[in-house]
């Protein structure tokens, strides 16, 4: 991996979101007290009225967006993930999802981004907490092409939208002309003998990982599923029949998340072997996100080992 | 049938108590049809809800998405019958689909949904939700320079839930003048009195340290609702907070100040005696 051409999605969210904002005066964003970390000094510059902060009140903070969409405005919401979902999590309920309003959550920093300061401020549930809400579209983008897309959907879909966000580097995975499909999940690298499905800050560890598995003699398919709700059943099940054996790995605990999500169409639909990599069931200890996902299993020769050993099991 | 969605509105105050009693019998009917509800604290609201909805709130039923309309948020989603009755008498629905309150698949569910039934802005029922929405909704109308206005009727009990503090703070912060809190202070919850559980009171006092204008009325006086919540009680950049003291079960002997009817449903006996005071009440 190349650091020097590691990027901070934050950056393609915000100036997506600015540049969205200067063709629609009906796009305001709030926050909690975050304007520093969800980057939004650039937007409070250019529209202080339109740059909402509640202070650190966070179901105040979700009800307000629901009141700002009834009132016409198109709301990003912005907050760490953890406070946005955890904290406000019947307010997206109600107010957003079961309410059908078109309020955008953008969850920064999610996953393990903040690491280091343990797991309070991990956002390791989110998926979980979200994916089970109607009427709730929940997107986690991996390199900036891919986030630009889903802010942009994210502000012409007529309802409630979960972005999650990472501060995380990551490398360009996407050509420029990439179009996001919501809900579509994207062959990035095609093969048969075992799929591996990925989003978020792992999508660029499961193609190293699928290089990896080339040098075993496993063609690997890589998905990367940024759509966690509404779920690309087609894309899962296809790959269950064609490949027989499904690795799903995420910034995220493994109970109810992507994997989760993957596992219910699976056994469901056309049953293969799975392995689902993750935080596994406990809180994470202290460390840099790149570091715990190296120490679950998630580096690309973790993720490659995971694949091998499934794949031995394919058939039986 | 219903004579009062042809109406000229708004209704004058004198015409007001009339309305509100048959809202009240209204209620009754559809409470006791169901065979569930929060009857108690419907009563309590009847008189605010008619104000609101037959004087006060700039709205039209045939158009209950007009941007510039008035909005009314019922932060109490549990009295939603007494809402679903004011809606139906306002012309929003026909009141005949009252009768199918509680049934299955019926839009009018024991709470507010916004998606299945016109005039609801948005849906609640857990409490501490309505304030934070409404804040949001007087925000977006500073932002457009709307002259429209945003009004919540919240329980004494439900100030409780540390979400309206966090609202009352921001509303303060931004200047809310378009944000109109009623408390429906009828000092019983569901359980026992609020002295006995977590007294809020004095509430007024309460918004005032938070930075709002605040005052105490009776909130079955419609002189008293009318003039407080007219545009002349506005006082500039501050959001208003009017402590509405009722009673649960008001205009039903039996059921007045009695915590028991919070979420009681009565007999038939009861339910004769309700229908025979209210119908007596008639002015």
């Amino acid at each position: 991996m190349n650091t020097e051409a590691l990027h901070d999605c934050r950056d393609t969210f915000v100036a997506t979101l600015e540049w969205l904002a200067e063709q629609d005066n009906s796009i305001v964003a709030v926050c909690n007290d975050s304007v520093g970390s969800s980057k939004l000094g650039g937007f409070k510059k250019k529209w202080p009225e339109r740059l909402i902060n509640v202070g650190i009140a966070e179901q105040n903070m979700v009800g307000v967006g629901a009141g700002l969409a009834n009132g016409g405005k198109i709301p990003f919401v912005c907050a760490a993930s953890s406070f946005l979902t955890g904290r406000a999590l019947e307010q997206i309920k109600a107010d957003i999802a079961y309410s059908k309003t078109n309020v955008k959550l953008c969850g920064i920093s999610s996953g393990m981004a903040y690491g280091a300061l343990g797991a309070t401020h991990h956002s390791i549930e989110d998926f979980a907490w979200t994916r089970v809400l109607p009427e709730l579209v929940v997107i986690a983008p991996a390199d900036p092409v891919e986030t630009k897309g889903a802010v942009e959907f994210a502000a012409q879909h007529e309802g409630g939208v979960f972005l999650r966000l990472s501060r995380v580097g990551v490398p360009d995975i996407f050509d420029t002309d990439h179009e996001f499909k919501v809900g579509k999940a994207d062959t990035i690298r095609e093969g048969d003998d075992v799929t591996i499905i990925a989003n978020g800050t792992l999508t660029h560890r499961a193609l190293e990982a699928a290089t990896l598995l080339a040098n075993h003699g496993l063609e690997t398919r890589v998905l990367n599923m940024a759509t966690v709700s509404p779920l690309d059943t087609d894309a899962i099940i296809a790959a269950a029949r064609e490949t027989g054996a499904i690795v799903t790995c995420e910034e995220h605990s493994v109970r109810g998340g992507l994997g989760g999500a993957i596992a219910e169409i699976v056994v469901q639909h056309q049953p293969v072997p799975m392995t689902i990599l993750g935080v596994p069931g406990i809180f994470a200890p202290t460390g840099s996100a790149n570091f715990l996902l190296d120490e679950f299993g998630m580096s690309p020769e973790g993720i490659c080992k995971s694949a091998r050993e499934l794949v031995n099991k394919k058939g039986k | 049938v219903n004579k009062y969605s042809g109406l000229k509105l708004p209704l004058d105050i004198g015409e007001l108590p009339e309305v509100a009693r048959q809202i009240r019998l209204l209620d009754l009917d559809t409470v006791y049809n169901a065979g569930a509800g929060h009857i108690g604290g419907e009563m309590s609201a009847i008189d605010i809800l008619t104000t609101l909805y037959f004087h006060t709130l700039n709205i039209d039923p045939k158009q209950p998405q007009a941007p510039e309309r008035d909005r009314f948020v019922l932060s109490k989603g549990h009295t939603a019958c007494a809402l679903y009755v004011t809606l139906a008498m306002r012309g929003y629905f026909p009141v005949q689909e009252l009768n199918t309150f509680l049934k299955p698949h019926s839009a009018l569910n024991g709470h507010p949904n916004r998606v299945k039934v016109p005039g609801i802005e948005t849906n609640t029922g857990p409490l501490g939700h309505g304030l934070p929405v409404a804040v949001g909704m007087a925000l977006a109308a500073k932002l457009s320079g709307s002259p429209w206005r945003v009004f919540v009727l919240c329980g004494d009990g439900e100030l409780q839930e540390g979400s309206n503090w966090e609202a009352a703070m921001s509303a303060t912060q931004f200047k809310l003048d378009n944000l109109i809190l009623i408390v429906d202070h009828n000092r019983l919850q569901q359980g026992a009195s609020l002295k006995e559980t977590i007294d809020m009171a004095p509430i007024a006092e309460k918004f005032v340290s938070f930075g709002w204008s605040a005052s105490n009325i009776n909130g079955h006086n419609f002189n008293d609702l009318a003039e407080t919540l007219a545009t002349d009680a506005i006082v500039p950049d501050q959001p208003r907070c009017i402590v509405a003291n009722t009673s649960k079960g008001q205009g039903i002997s039996f059921m007045k100040d009695r915590v028991e009817w919070h979420h009681k449903v009565p007999n038939r006996e009861q339910y004769e005696q309700a229908r025979s005071e209210l119908t007596q009440s008639a002015a």
